[in-house]
Formats: C-alpha cells, sequence, structure tokens
C-alpha cells in the first residue's frame, strides 16, 4: 500500500515540478509511437482495404497470416529489426540502431497488422452495403478504396487507437533496438522496466500512472470526437 | 439558382449529354444459376429508346435479378446482353436507383459530386450541375446536410438526383417507391417522368400494379424466372395473353 500511495504522491511531484527529465522522456514515448502509428496507418488501411476488395490466390492465407500478426511478441520483432539494423545487418549501413527511429520501425511492424487486420474486417462489411451502388456508379474495387476509407472513418478511429494502444504500452522491442539510452531513446515503459530493476518502485508506479492516465486522456478525447461526429453523419 | 429556370432549359446544367446511344438493349437466351437453382430461364428481348419500361411479376419472379443482368452488375451463366448502339463503354451512360438508397457518409452535395468525379465531369463545373439536379428535386435547402439524416422519401430523391446529374441515357430503377408513403412515392415518380420527358430511357421493377398503370408504356412480366409476356401496357392490363398474368393482375396468382 506504501508503494501505491508512494507512486501517487510521486506521479503528481513529477508532474507538478514539469520535471525536465519526464518532459523529455514523455515527448520522446509520444513521438516515437504516434510516428509508428503514422507510420502504420499509411500502410495499413490500403492494406487492410486492398484485402477487403480484391479476391487473389492466397488472399486467405494472408488475412489468417495478418489476423495471427496482430499477437506478434514485441521482443522477436525487436530482436528481428535488431538484426536488420546491426552493423553486420543489411541495413547496418543507415547506422539506425539504437535511435528513435529503430524504434519507429520497431512499433510500426508491431502496430501495422493490427491496423491492417481491423481496416480488412470494416472496408468489407462496408463494401457489402456500397458494392453494387459503387459498381452501378462506375467505381470498381481499385476506385472504391479511397471513398470505402473515408466512409468508414469514424468505425477506422478504433483501429488506429488500437494501435496506438499497442504502441504506446509496449517495451520489449523498443528496449532491444533502443537500448533504453539517456536523453536518447529512454522512453517511458522501458523507464519504467528500469526503474523496477533498480528497486525504485514508486518512480516506476508513478511514470506508469503518467502513462496510463496518457493513454486514457487521447482515448476520452478521440472518443469524444467519434460520438460527435458519427452523431452527426449517422 | 430557380426551379422555373432550371426547367426552362432542362439540360443546361446536366452532365455532357451521351456523344453516343447505347440502345436497343438486347437480352438473347440470357440465365442465371446460383446455388443450384436456375433463377433466370433463357430469356430474350429487345428494349428500344422511347417507351418506358416496366418489369412486373410476383415475389421471387427474377425481376430484380433481371434488371441487375442488364445493368451488368451480374453477369448471365447462359447467354448475352448487349447493348446495340455504337458507344465504347455502354455503363457509362446508366445509372440505377435501389430500392433501399445507397447513399455515403457525407453530405447531400458530396454524394452527387462523388458520382459526378467517376464520370470524369471537370471539377469545375460539378457545383452548378450539383445545384440543378438538387433544384430540381427539391432537395435543394439540403445541399450541405448529412445524406443519411434526410427522411427515406428524401433519400429516395437524392438517389435520383445524383442519377440525373450523371445524365444517363438509361436509368434502372429496382422498386425506387417501396417503402415510401404516398407523398414520397408521387414526388419520386414525378422525378421519373420528367427524366423520361428528357430522354432517359426508364427501366423499372414494380409489383405495385397502380404505378405501373401510371409509368408503363410496355410491360415485361416474369414469372418464377421466365418471361411470360412482353407487350404494350395497354394490353398487358387489359387482356394480358398469360394465365400468369391474368392471375397476378387479378391477385390470384401463388409464388
Amino acid at each position: 500500500m506504501t508503494d501505491i500511495s508512494d507512486a501517487f504522491v510521486t506521479a503528481l511531484q513529477l508532474l507538478i515540478s514539469f520535471d525536465r527529465d519526464l518532459v523529455q522522456i514523455v515527448g520522446l514515448s509520444l513521438q516515437v509511437s504516434l510516428s509508428a502509428v503514422g507510420l502504420a496507418v499509411l500502410i495499413g488501411l490500403p492494406l487492410g482495404a486492398a484485402l477487403a476488395l480484391f479476391k487473389f490466390p492466397g488472399r486467405d492465407a494472408l488475412i489468417v497470416t495478418l489476423n495471427a500478426l496482430m499477437g506478434l511478441p514485441p521482443v522477436v520483432v525487436g530482436l528481428v529489426v535488431y538484426l536488420m539494423l546491426s552493423r553486420a545487418g543489411p541495413l547496418g549501413v543507415f547506422g539506425l540502431l539504437f535511435t528513435p527511429t529503430a524504434m519507429i520501425i520497431a512499433q510500426a511492424i508491431l502496430v501495422t497488422p493490427i491496423i491492417a487486420a481491423l481496416t480488412r474486417q470494416v472496408v468489407a462489411d462496408l463494401w457489402v452495403e456500397y458494392s453494387e451502388q459503387m459498381r452501378s456508379l462506375g467505381a470498381g474495387p481499385l476506385k472504391a478504396i479511397p471513398a470505402l476509407l473515408f466512409d468508414a472513418r469514424f468505425t477506422l478511429v478504433t483501429a488506429v487507437l488500437a494501435g496506438f494502444g499497442r504502441a504506446s504500452a509496449e517495451v520489449g522491442a523498443v528496449m532491444i533496438v533502443g537500448g533504453n539510452i539517456d536523453h536518447v531513446t529512454r522512453v517511458m515503459t522501458t523507464t519504467i522496466a528500469l526503474e523496477v530493476s533498480k528497486g525504485d518502485l514508486a518512480l516506476a508506479l508513478g511514470l506508469g500512472i503518467i502513462l496510463i492516465s496518457l493513454s486514457l486522456a487521447i482515448n476520452a478525447a478521440t472518443h469524444a470526437v467519434k460520438l460527435r461526429a458519427e452523431a452527426a453523419w449517422v | 439558382m430557380g426551379v422555373s429556370t432550371a426547367q426552362a432549359r432542362p439540360h443546361a446544367n446536366t452532365a455532357p449529354a451521351p456523344s453516343a446511344a447505347i440502345l436497343p438493349l438486347a437480352l438473347s437466351a440470357v440465365s442465371y444459376e446460383a446455388g443450384g437453382q436456375r433463377l433466370i430461364s433463357d430469356i430474350s428481348f429487345t428494349l428500344k429508346a422511347g417507351p418506358r419500361t416496366v418489369i412486373m411479376g410476383p415475389n421471387g419472379a427474377g425481376k430484380s435479378l433481371l434488371l441487375r443482368l442488364c445493368h451488368g452488375l451480374l453477369t448471365p451463366t447462359a447467354g448475352t446482353v448487349r447493348w446495340q448502339g455504337p458507344a465504347a463503354h455502354p455503363a457509362r451512360h446508366q445509372a440505377m436507383v435501389f430500392q433501399r438508397p445507397v447513399l455515403m457518409r457525407r453530405t447531400v452535395a458530396a454524394n452527387i459530386a462523388y458520382a459526378l468525379k467517376l464520370r470524369s465531369v471537370p471539377r469545375a463545373r460539378r457545383a452548378r450541375i450539383i445545384e440543378n439536379a438538387l433544384s430540381r428535386t427539391g432537395l435543394a435547402r439540403f445541399a450541405d446536410k448529412p445524406a443519411r439524416l434526410l427522411s427515406g422519401g428524401e433519400q429516395q430523391k437524392l438517389a435520383l438526383a445524383r442519377a440525373w446529374a450523371t445524365r444517363p441515357e438509361v436509368l434502372f430503377l429496382d422498386e425506387p417507391t417501396a417503402s415510401l408513403d404516398p407523398a414520397a412515392t408521387h414526388a419520386v415518380e414525378s422525378i421519373i417522368q420528367t427524366m423520361h420527358d428528357e430522354g432517359t430511357h426508364i427501366i423499372m421493377v414494380t409489383h405495385d400494379i397502380g404505378q405501373a398503370k401510371r409509368l408503363a408504356d410496355e410491360v415485361l412480366f416474369l414469372h418464377k424466372g421466365h418471361l411470360m409476356e412482353h407487350t404494350a401496357a395497354d394490353t398487358f392490363f387489359s387482356a394480358p395473353e398469360s394465365g400468369e398474368a391474368a392471375a397476378f393482375l387479378k391477385g390470384e396468382l401463388r409464388w
């Protein structure tokens, strides 16, 4: 109980004092996770929509694989990205290992299957409703993709939020490819892991509370906007 | 923007008129099977420009299927559907309005804009075409309203306005008033009549005998996937050739 009450006090102190290290850690966490989600959106939305609308050999296998990839273990992704970016790896020449860019790449790999798989389902459902009308208007599947993604925008927000949740909460991948270097690649989750290993449970819990609060605030704000928009657009 | 101005120059602000005709439409021995069942059997007919065609028949006769086969939304499992006019892309000269209007999650005006974009109407011309189509269907005041917030009748009028804006040579209608009240039905029928008067060939499915009498010039009567009659409307309603059609008109046909 002491740890928990200490944690709240610590979290409050960190927030009130506007601790510079904390601001940097939170800022980098948001930068990495939001960038990864942005990258995953650029890949996952069209990929999911294409899987929903086009029929081709191996499509079902690809859908099953994509669904399975939603549960990718972060440490495995971290390890693979590490091997790719390490000096001896095929992408080692870019010198990205232990940089925020490497963390973004790893998180994008984790998030893309989530956004693509959920998008596939949403677009497939919408296509059932729109298919005849759109084909009548002259839009085949390829032309229909942008319109379907636009019309599914409110539902797809949930997919993007799920992706953000995955990115902001994971620790294994960013720990391996980022290295948890102070002031360079240290984010909230890796800091929590570090503080636990050092025995500073109050600080770790305090950071955890901030992380959860941030996630809650982003989700609440998005949900409120989504509700208002859905009410206006049906 | 005014209705009277638009009505005085009916084609002034619509999309470019088709440069070539697609009619006549010829179906030759068309059949359609699904799930091991033959739903359309060996249907042949030719529709020429001019008369309004109404497809009638009891539930399950294959009316909507036949409409989709004609429009190209379904491919026949046997036989051919051929547009005999010189146009290279017949699909671009057709439009279809469904029983339940499918409207996109955007404004009333944007729904029409999307159809015009797909028909490659230049962006600069779209606003006037949209304004005209909405004005003539009585929807001008709803231009910026989300389409799905319109009433059922207004939604169907928007579906017609969208079709109208693309200036189709042939308009397919699949029971467009089936779920509308009498006032909305009247409004929709007026729009259909105006489109016909302006040269659009109407091909409509209905099992509302009163509506068919008001709108049909010729009738295709289907029963259990077979074409039983293709006759002038007057003849069909006064002296149907087949026993099935006679029974249907009396409300005695079992399906």
